[in-house]
């Protein structure tokens, strides 16, 4: 951790963190991104309560079973939450951008990423396409990496 | 069921402000834990144990800093431990308090710590990083755009406009004026918070908590010390906890087992709690709440899982006065955490502001005749409930 401290006018010390991880992924969210390599989403099942589920888990949180089989999620789904954001925050993308909770078909809970390709220069009447149950598609990236960003979600009806 | 009664015989806060350049975090946080020894007439000797109040510490810059403050709040000989949930901590560090106290290992325990959330420019920069860095950190996900989101699922289920939730604010900043505590406070109208900066819809700038620096201290104790020192406390006659997945996206659609958008573990944690203090209409037993509300939009679906109203008629009682103060229900009579959050005790200030109602000693605040009051927190991703019932009478 790299501290760096210097007096000003005003009596306040300063600092500064700066702090490097590396992260494991592990053996579900392995075979989640190297799915998402090929363009494909794949989602963990629970054949006991009969929920899928993304982000993958290796057990199921309702049955207390783990998750015996992995399923291809469609790459269409339903908004169940959006909002449009107008404010810079600090390390976060320039404003404006949109994001939703989709639930992909065949997934039983909703994955968040960014809808791209929108007109946000009026933000009502953006808000007024995000709504709940509204479809929206998955659009890769051309060349995914095997990270969450590579892709992000479109409306079905553009 | 506790094997002791539990009440709160001593309530210390600082005020809440912007910045407090003149002290240290340990100072403050002494200075809360002296103002509720004070309150309860006790000494640090009468201590038995204390619960440290801290949620992120990013914000104030000092990793594990329980430790730097152990010296400040006269911990340094009697068990301790730090408490973090998150937004829901202040109601967390109670509970654990409570739980020492009602199993009869501590007599009397100090619950105490401090917040500067102003200390780093921008506060949600550490509230991105709550989110794992695989699935979820990097959609600009921060308290603001997860709480955002939820509302707008809730706007849809409901049909509340963001003039309702603005009313919440002009209620909120003018119960504020009278108290010397808080650090948003005024009149002001919808149109002022209409107006002011889009954030993330439907919120705008005057939606949106303060980012705060203050302490807080609740001292706890057993039914043979409540007697002995205090004359009118507040006894804690239920306490309700409840966690949910990390994942918002499991709380929405038709599989959902919490509802994100209702603030649903509200429900389970409130029925707990109602049934030890024996709450069975909540509107017409308990006068004051004290509830955790950063947004102007968290009011509502709290006082719904709470029971005070059916869902999505909240909206209206708030704008017919019901919740103004003194009315139906008195909601957050301080200003609440729309006017102050020092996040890591909100949840203890919205306890200790219940239970001076209570206690008679809320000044200028004071409401008449109030037999039972409410308190809540909410951490994580609207993950973590809690709420404590506390009573002028043990039940």
């Amino acid at each position: 951790m790299a501290k760096q401290e210097s007096m000003n006018e005003a009596n306040v010390i300063t600092g500064e963190w700066s702090v490097r991880y590396n992260y494991s992924i592990g053996k579900v969210a392995g075979k989640f991104f190297e799915g998402l390599k090929h363009k494909k989403i794949l989602a963990t099942h629970c054949s006991k309560c009969g929920l899928s589920f993304l982000p993958p888990r290796a057990y199921c949180e309702r049955s207390f079973e783990p998750c015996d089989q992995w399923i291809e999620a469609g790459l269409e789904g339903v908004i169940e939450a959006a909002t449009i954001v107008s404010a810079q925050f600090e390390t976060l993308p320039k404003p404006p951008y949109a994001i939703a909770f989709v639930r992909l078909d065949g997934v039983s809970t909703a994955l968040i990423n960014f809808v791209r390709g929108m007109d946000l220069s009026n933000v009502e009447e953006a808000m007024q396409r995000l709504n709940p149950g509204t479809r929206a598609r998955v659009e890769f990236v051309d060349n995914p990496r095997g990270r969450i960003t590579d892709f992000h979600y479109v409306l079905a009806k553009a | 069921m506790p094997k002791n009664r539990v009440a709160v015989i001593g309530v210390g806060e600082t005020p809440f402000r912007p910045n407090v350049i003149d002290k240290t975090y340990v100072e403050l946080a002494q200075d809360a834990a002296k103002a509720a020894l004070n309150d309860a007439g006790l000494t640090p000797d009468d201590i038995d144990a204390i619960v440290f109040s801290m949620a992120p510490t990013q914000f104030m810059g000092v990793v594990d800093v329980e430790k730097w403050t152990v010296d400040s709040i006269w911990a340094s000989g009697k068990p301790f431990m730090r408490v973090h949930t998150g937004g829901a901590t202040g109601g967390s560090a109670l509970h654990a308090g409570y739980s020492h106290v009602a199993s009869g290992m501590h007599r009397t325990v100090l619950i105490v710590g401090a917040d500067r959330v102003s200390d780093t420019p921008d506060a949600q920069r550490i509230l991105n990083l709550i989110w794992d860095p695989f699935y979820e950190q990097d959609f600009a996900l921060n308290t603001i755009t997860m709480t955002a989101l939820a509302t707008q699922r809730y706007m849809h289920k409901y049909g509340t406009t963001e003039e309702q939730f603005a009313r919440v604010v002009v209620r909120s900043r003018k119960n504020a004026l009278k108290n010397p505590n808080a650090h948003l406070k005024g009149n002001i109208t919808v149109d002022d918070v209409m107006n002011s900066p889009r954030i993330s819809w439907p919120y705008k700038l005057f939606d949106i908590c303060p980012r705060s620096s203050g302490a807080a201290a609740v001292v706890l104790a057993n039914e043979e010390v409540t007697k002995e020192r205090c004359s009118r406390p507040a006894f804690i006659n239920g306490i309700g906890g409840v966690t949910s997945t990390v994942f918002m996206g499991d709380r929405v659609g038709p599989y959902s087992d919490a509802e994100l958008c209702d603030e649903a573990e509200l429900k389970f944690a409130g029925g707990e709690a109602y049934a030890q203090a024996g709450i069975t209409d909540p509107m017409k037993q308990i006068q004051v709440v004290e509830l955790y509300d950063p947004f102007s939009s968290i009011q509502f679906p709290q006082l719904e899982s709470l029971g005070f109203c059916a869902p999505g008629r909240a909206q209206f009682l708030s704008d017919d006065g019901s919740f103004d103060m003194g009315a139906t229900l008195s909601v957050n009579p301080s200003g609440g955490t729309l006017c102050s959050n020092p996040i890591g005790v909100t949840g203890l200030v919205r306890v200790a502001d219940a239970a001076l109602q209570i206690m008679g000693k809320a000044g200028d605040n004071q409401l008449p005749g109030v037999q039972n009051a409410l308190s809540t927190a909410i951490g994580g991703s609207v993950q973590f409930a809690n709420c404590t019932v506390l009573g002028a009478d043990y039940v």
